[in-house]
């Protein structure tokens, strides 16, 4: 038989079970070398560090959790934070991409030559970048003068900015915000109340019975708070009325939706008011006591009868019937929310006043589940010498033609820096901050004229956005996580304050706005107005004022005061409204001083051109326009984005889902990139929607390597590109941008213009 | 878990948080949003979900896993121990949510309902990030929790209950 | 009009728009195990039958392909892994539900087995290799008489082999009746796949796989008795085949929704051309018909019936595989 014996059989099994049993060991290194496998951070594992959101204008509070080695691992929301109740929304949870976002800016940057299209910059230290923006400054003040630089600035950053401005002696400023955003609705409810709504606007809607959505696509738009409050009126059973000509997010869940037509909601306010007047179903209390000109409305409004309106706006008169008794059954507990972006046709100050003289009549305003009387907390600011009086401010270019504008009209900015014009007011120099003006003022080839012709452009950014490439020198500044920034103190149900800390230390070498800002100061004599070298001194010295310290906020992130003053009107309570009557004007005296309509008179928009369909925009719930486009945690949301078409439209131009389109308007203008259809019925078969802010195509190179946001250039149309007609709000300088068609090209435009 | 859907908007906070929570690499995700609409202009109707592993108590995926890397701990979730997966994709054929997908390390990976955060009393990051609040997790065999009181007063669905694999997240309408 | 989008961007590769992680490797690898299957049944089937002799090819020189084409299907299996240093895990345990866990350790046993088999008729494989003209391969079998010489061990195993031939040759039964039917168990264990969520596609697999067998050995015996034989059996398999296929349809087609539109695919969707044309045509009645020729007294080379089935049998399972992927139930 075999000769086999024991000695060697067990050598060879031996040989074959350590191979078993290396192999599991063997793997476990090869893992340690190889792979990092990262476990979730446990709360007890965390460092904390309060923050302020600045991916949108919310600014919730809230915490960033830091892993041991100090990296940021997750932002959550402050619990005892109003504006977010310890959740934050999407691109707050997100916002830790843009700290890591490796297209960043990363040193400032000077152009080394001007060419037409190409734009080329090389690194430079700090040093260089500032002396070469103090010294082209004061070359401007030279020739033209300080009130000759103009500033555009937006969010947190610009704050620091402005102080530089008013400082050195130029108040030639303005931001999107407001032409293009919230003036038309300031200025409609400051005429009316004397008072504006501000951020976050002072609804109820946590308490109230009905709410009204004329201009809000809630939950499209994570007003973090809003959406919040809405889902609990859901919760609730509470009526929610939508008006959207297309079936938004909001018109899902709500109990009634008007599809109304595009550019006639001014006619469904007033059939509004007929209604809710002629049925008695207004506040008699509240109106005798508190309101003036109710008589006129009253007059004013009975020809604006539903039937009429139904004409108009296409919703049947059996609807605004029901609807606006709806509401009158709520009062006092309704809202009607006139969302923000209110520059829509042109007369838009005046769909304001409507909506704020809707809410009079309903007696919502300074009532529980209708608007409450905000407060906010004052800090003190830091003593400085008086700010120089300039010879000319934003108010002598907004307030010749727009009387009531509240701030500086930005588009007018631009206006006063093309070369075309002549006059006193010239601008010839741009500071640019945190805002992207190509994408966000109309139009774009008005800006790109303005921008050629300027002596000197400063753009202070985060990301290499298209406006970077228009710039002489660029700063880089330091994301939200990493740098200080004033104290939030927005007015809420109850004064509160928060803080923002940073978390880690600047990446690469970008600073925190402040500390520009200061430099720039120190290097234009303006040592008086900087009298501290880090910012937390000055918050530190701020929050003393208020009995709190540095150590403190840090530990909370956000703290409450008391109030001074009621949140309601008592019943029969005397109230002094800040007007020209002390009431609230239902009709406006104001507006008829100036020579605008006293009270809201329906103009017709027109149609939309033969073969064209009207342009209508939006927001995403996880994007804030061009701002998160290439924050790599919300790219993986949502890249690209839908043109929504109607099936009709779809069959005419032959169009299936997912394919890829070009937009031209009617003056030719085609869009520089496809966007992918979405056949849907949600949307009317005359318009088409698209969200804003997409099609990005900044890119520039430095020292020979380009630069450019690589996850979101070219991925969808910019709308601004389409955008050709602007119909100016005479009252506000605010700029309506819903009048704007376009039609559908399924072939690439651009490939046939090479071929020709 | 339960999720109202008439109060969903949508948002995507759930993925995100989801995603930062759970160091997910990016181009994954372990929990998606799916829109549904229904009807013609205007009689509309539209609601969104927000679907991710059903952790079900007949788990298709852990039957069919040859190393017992997929596995149920206590509590009903069902997880995959990474070291003992092989990448084979066997669970990934089983599973009809399309919950599953292979990590780029090789591994099998999905949604875990925060185990980590269960284990301390927490929320799953999803549940506790939602502004809307309209996702509630807890004990399905309590019958005095809040989510056995919510599914047992709502109307609800879960999803391809045909597949027969008896999913553990219910629908609020 | 109804719609059902994904709103968040995921596109993980595999996932979408359908699950499509398994391919050629996959498809491959069923084919080759069904392949061995059969032709592991026959052997053993033969051999305990006592017919060793007069199925010379069958029983003692086919199971060294088997060896082959178990070791090639390994390879790709495990190149299909996306953990593959893990692959050690499958046999740290046996998981009674899992048919993928009977697979792994199957493949191991039938591996064993189907090599020590041929090694045991080291002279007749000589004798068949030399009646083919394949002087080339001599290398291996003198290489094997020289490890019987020189190695104790190998002397002993395969001597030990010999003496319990019949003992293993039930065990290898077994194993080859497992290998040949549990993939068809295992893909029909995905309640995700309509296609494949009925329980006729374990005795379908079994039967392609043991027609593909016989379909080997048809091609490849040099006995005209066996050649004739096996062509016999493999038109019976065909014919239970083409009964299984019409079955699994007709319960598709009337079963829900999810499991008509999975019939859908062979019935007029993106499968019927190759299906009906290219594997039930070309791979099943084609060869069928030559066959029953061949029986009536046409001269038909052994090789065109032949690859005509084992080509037929790669697309059913690439047809399965790619085909089943695609059924899902609508979310």
């Amino acid at each position: 038989m075999s000769k086999l014996n024991r000695r060697d059989f067990i050598k060879i099994s031996g040989t074959a079970s350590a191979g078993m049993v290396m192999t599991p060991p063997l793997t476990s290194i090869w893992k340690t070398i190889f792979s990092d496998e990262e476990k979730p951070l446990l709360e007890n594992e965390a460092k904390k560090v309060p923050t302020v959101c600045e991916v949108c204008f919310w600014n919730c509070a809230g915490w960033t959790y830091l892993d041991k080695e100090g990296n940021i691992k997750k932002i959550i929301g402050n619990d005892i934070d109003p504006h977010s109740n310890g959740r934050l929304c999407p691109r707050g949870t997100g916002g830790l991409g843009m700290y890591y976002d490796e297209d960043r800016l990363k040193k400032p940057l000077i152009r080394v030559k001007r060419e037409d299209g190409k734009s080329e910059f090389r690194e430079a230290e700090w040093d260089e970048a500032l002396d070469l923006v103090a010294t082209k400054m004061k070359e401007i003040e030279k020739k033209y003068g300080k009130e000759s630089m103009a500033l555009l600035f937006h969010g947190k950053t610009g704050p620091h900015f402005e102080h530089l401005f008013k400082a050195w002696g130029s108040d030639t400023m303005g931001e999107p915000a407001g032409a293009q955003c919230l003036i038309t609705r300031e200025a409609g409810f400051i005429a009316t109340y004397g008072a504006g709504l501000a951020s976050p606007e002072p609804t109820d809607v946590r308490n109230t019975d009905c709410l009204v959505l004329i201009g809000n696509h809630i939950g499209e738009n994570m007003h973090n708070g809003h959406v919040q409050e809405v889902s609990a009126l859901i919760d609730k059973g509470g009526t929610i009325i939508t008006v959207d000509p297309r079936f938004s997010t909001m018109a899902a869940h709500s109990t009634k939706w008007l599809p109304i037509k595009p550019s006639t909601d001014l006619a469904l306010l007033l059939a509004w008011m007929n209604v809710i007047i002629n049925e008695g179903l207004y506040d008699k209390d509240y109106v005798e006591q508190y309101t003036y000109g109710f008589e006129q409305l009253k007059d004013h409004v009975q020809k604006y009868t539903p039937e009429w309106a139904e004409s108009i706006t296409t919703i049947p008169a059996g609807d605004i019937y029901e609807t606006a008794r709806l509401m009158g059954g709520a009062s006092p507990r309704v809202i009607i929310h006139p969302g923000r972006h209110t520059a829509w046709y042109g007369d838009d100050t005046q769909r304001t006043r409507a909506i704020a003289i809707l809410n009079a009549i309903l007696g919502s305003w300074g009532r529980e589940g209708g608007f409450y009387f905000p407060e906010k907390v004052k800090l003190p600011k830091e003593a400085h010498p008086p700010f120089p009086k300039p010879k000319w401010t934003w108010k002598d270019i907004s307030r010749d033609k727009h009387k009531l504008a509240i701030m500086g009209i930005t588009n007018e900015l631009i206006d006063h820096a093309l070369p075309e014009y002549k006059g006193p007011y010239k601008i010839k120099g741009m500071f640019i901050t945190a805002t992207n003006p190509l994408q966000s003022i109309p139009s774009q080839d008005t800006i790109r004229r303005a921008l050629d012709n300027q002596d000197f452009v400063v753009v202070v950014d985060t990301m290499p956005a298209e406006i970077t490439g228009y710039a002489d020198v660029v700063l880089p500044e330091a994301t939200y996580l990493e740098r200080l920034d004033h104290l939030r103190t927005a007015h809420h149900r109850q004064p509160n304050i928060a803080l923002r800390y940073p978390a880690v230390e600047p990446k690469y070498d970008t600073k925190p706005g402040w500390w520009i800002a200061r430099e720039i100061g120190i290097r234009l004599g303006l040592h008086d107005y900087y009298e501290w070298e880090d910012f937390e001194e000055v918050l530190d010295w701020q929050l003393k004022q208020v009995g709190s310290s540095m150590e403190e906020m840090k530990k909370v992130g956000v703290k409450y005061f008391p109030r001074k003053t009621p949140m309601y009107l008592k019943p029969g309570e005397e109230y002094w409204f800040n007007t020209n009557t002390g009431k609230i004007e239902l009709y406006s005296t104001d507006f008829e001083e100036w020579g605008y309509d006293p009270l809201p008179v329906y103009k017709d928009h027109g149609e939309n051109p033969p073969g064209f369909l009207r342009l209508i925009y939006g927001r995403l719930p996880m994007h804030t326009f061009g701002r998160t486009l290439n924050n790599p945690n919300l790219f993986d949301l949502k890249h690209d984005p839908h043109l929504w078409v109607h099936p009709k439209v779809a069959r005419i131009y032959g169009l299936e889902n997912g394919q890829e389109v070009w937009l031209k308007n009617p003056k030719g203008k085609v869009s520089s990139f496809p966007i992918k259809v979405r056949v849907t019925e949600r949307i009317r078969h005359d318009s088409v929607f698209m969200p804003h802010g997409f099609g990005n195509k900044g890119r520039i190179w430095v020292d020979g390597k380009k630069l450019e946001m690589h996850r979101a250039y070219g991925r969808g149309i910019l709308d601004s590109e389409m955008i050709y007609n602007i119909e100016i709000d005479p009252v506000t300088g605010g700029t309506g941008l819903r009048n704007n068609f376009v039609t559908i090209l399924t072939e690439n435009p651009h490939k046939k213009e090479a071929k020709s | 878990m339960a999720i109202e859907v008439n109060k969903c908007v949508g948002c995507a906070d759930c993925v995100v948080a989801c995603q930062t929570e759970n160091n997910v690499p990016h181009g994954y995700s372990r929990d998606w949003i799916v829109e549904i609409a229904r009807g013609e202009y205007p009689d509309l109707y539209m609601h969104f979900e927000s679907q991710r592993c059903n952790h079900c108590d007949d788990t298709p995926c852990v039957r069919t896993c040859p190393t017992g890397a997929s596995h149920i701990i206590e509590g009903g979730i069902v997880k995959v121990t990474h070291d003992e997966c092989i990448g084979c994709g066997a669970c990934i054929e089983a599973c009809p949510y399309d919950a599953r997908y292979f990590h780029p390390e090789g591994y099998v990976d999905k949604c875990t309902f925060c185990d980590h955060r269960v284990a301390d009393g927490l929320d799953p990051a999803c549940v506790s990030v939602c502004p809307t609040t309209c996702m509630h997790f807890g004990d399905l065999d309590d019958p005095d929790s809040e989510i056995s009181k919510l599914i047992r007063t709502r109307e609800n669905y879960t999803l391809i209950p045909e597949a027969g694999t008896n999913p553990q997240i219910f629908y609020l309408k | 009009m109804e719609e059902k989008l994904l709103v968040t961007a995921r596109e993980i590769h595999g996932l979408y728009p359908h699950v499509h992680i398994w391919g050629f490797p996959i498809a491959t690898y069923l084919f080759l195990g069904g392949l061995a299957a059969g032709i592991l049944l026959f052997a053993t089937i033969y051999y305990i039958k006592g017919k060793e002799d007069e199925m010379p090819f069958t029983v003692k020189i086919a199971p060294l392909f088997t060896f082959i084409f178990i070791m090639i299907g390994l390879l790709l299996l495990v190149y299909d892994l996306h953990h593959k240093l893990y692959v050690w895990q499958l046999f740290t345990t046996f998981r009674i539900e899992s048919p993928m866990s009977w697979g792994a350790w199957t493949l191991v046993g039938v591996s064993i087995f189907s090599l020590l088999w041929p090694l045991s008729y080291i002279d007749d494989i000589e004798e068949y290799l030399h009646e083919r003209g394949w002087k080339r391969l001599d290398w291996i079998t003198k290489f094997i008489r020289t490890l019987e010489h020189k190695c104790k061990i190998f002397r002993f195993i395969v001597l030990f082999f010999r003496k319990h031939r019949k003992k293993f040759a039930y065990i290898l039964l077994f194993l080859s009746i497992i290998l040949g039917i549990y993939t068809g168990i295992l893909l029909s264990a995905f309640n995700a796949h309509p296609l494949w969520n009925n329980s006729i596609l374990g005795p379908l697999f079994l039967t392609s796989g043991v027609s593909t067998g016989s379909a080997f050995v048809m091609w490849l015996s040099n006995n005209k008795k066996e050649r004739t034989r096996m062509s016999v059996i493999d038109m019976a398999l065909i014919a239970t085949e083409l009964f299984f296929i019409i079955h699994m349809i007709m319960g598709m087609q009337a079963g829900p929704e999810a499991f008509q539109q999975a019939a859908h695919l062979f019935l007029g969707g993106e499968f019927t051309v190759i299906f009906w044309v290219f594997f039930v045509g070309f791979g099943l009645v084609l060869p069928f018909i030559l066959e029953a020729m061949e029986l009536k007294g046409f001269h038909i080379p052994p090789a065109l019936p032949a690859i005509l089935v084992l080509i037929g049998g790669f697309l059913f399972r690439m047809i399965m595989v790619y085909a089943g992927q695609m059924s899902e139930y609508p979310l």
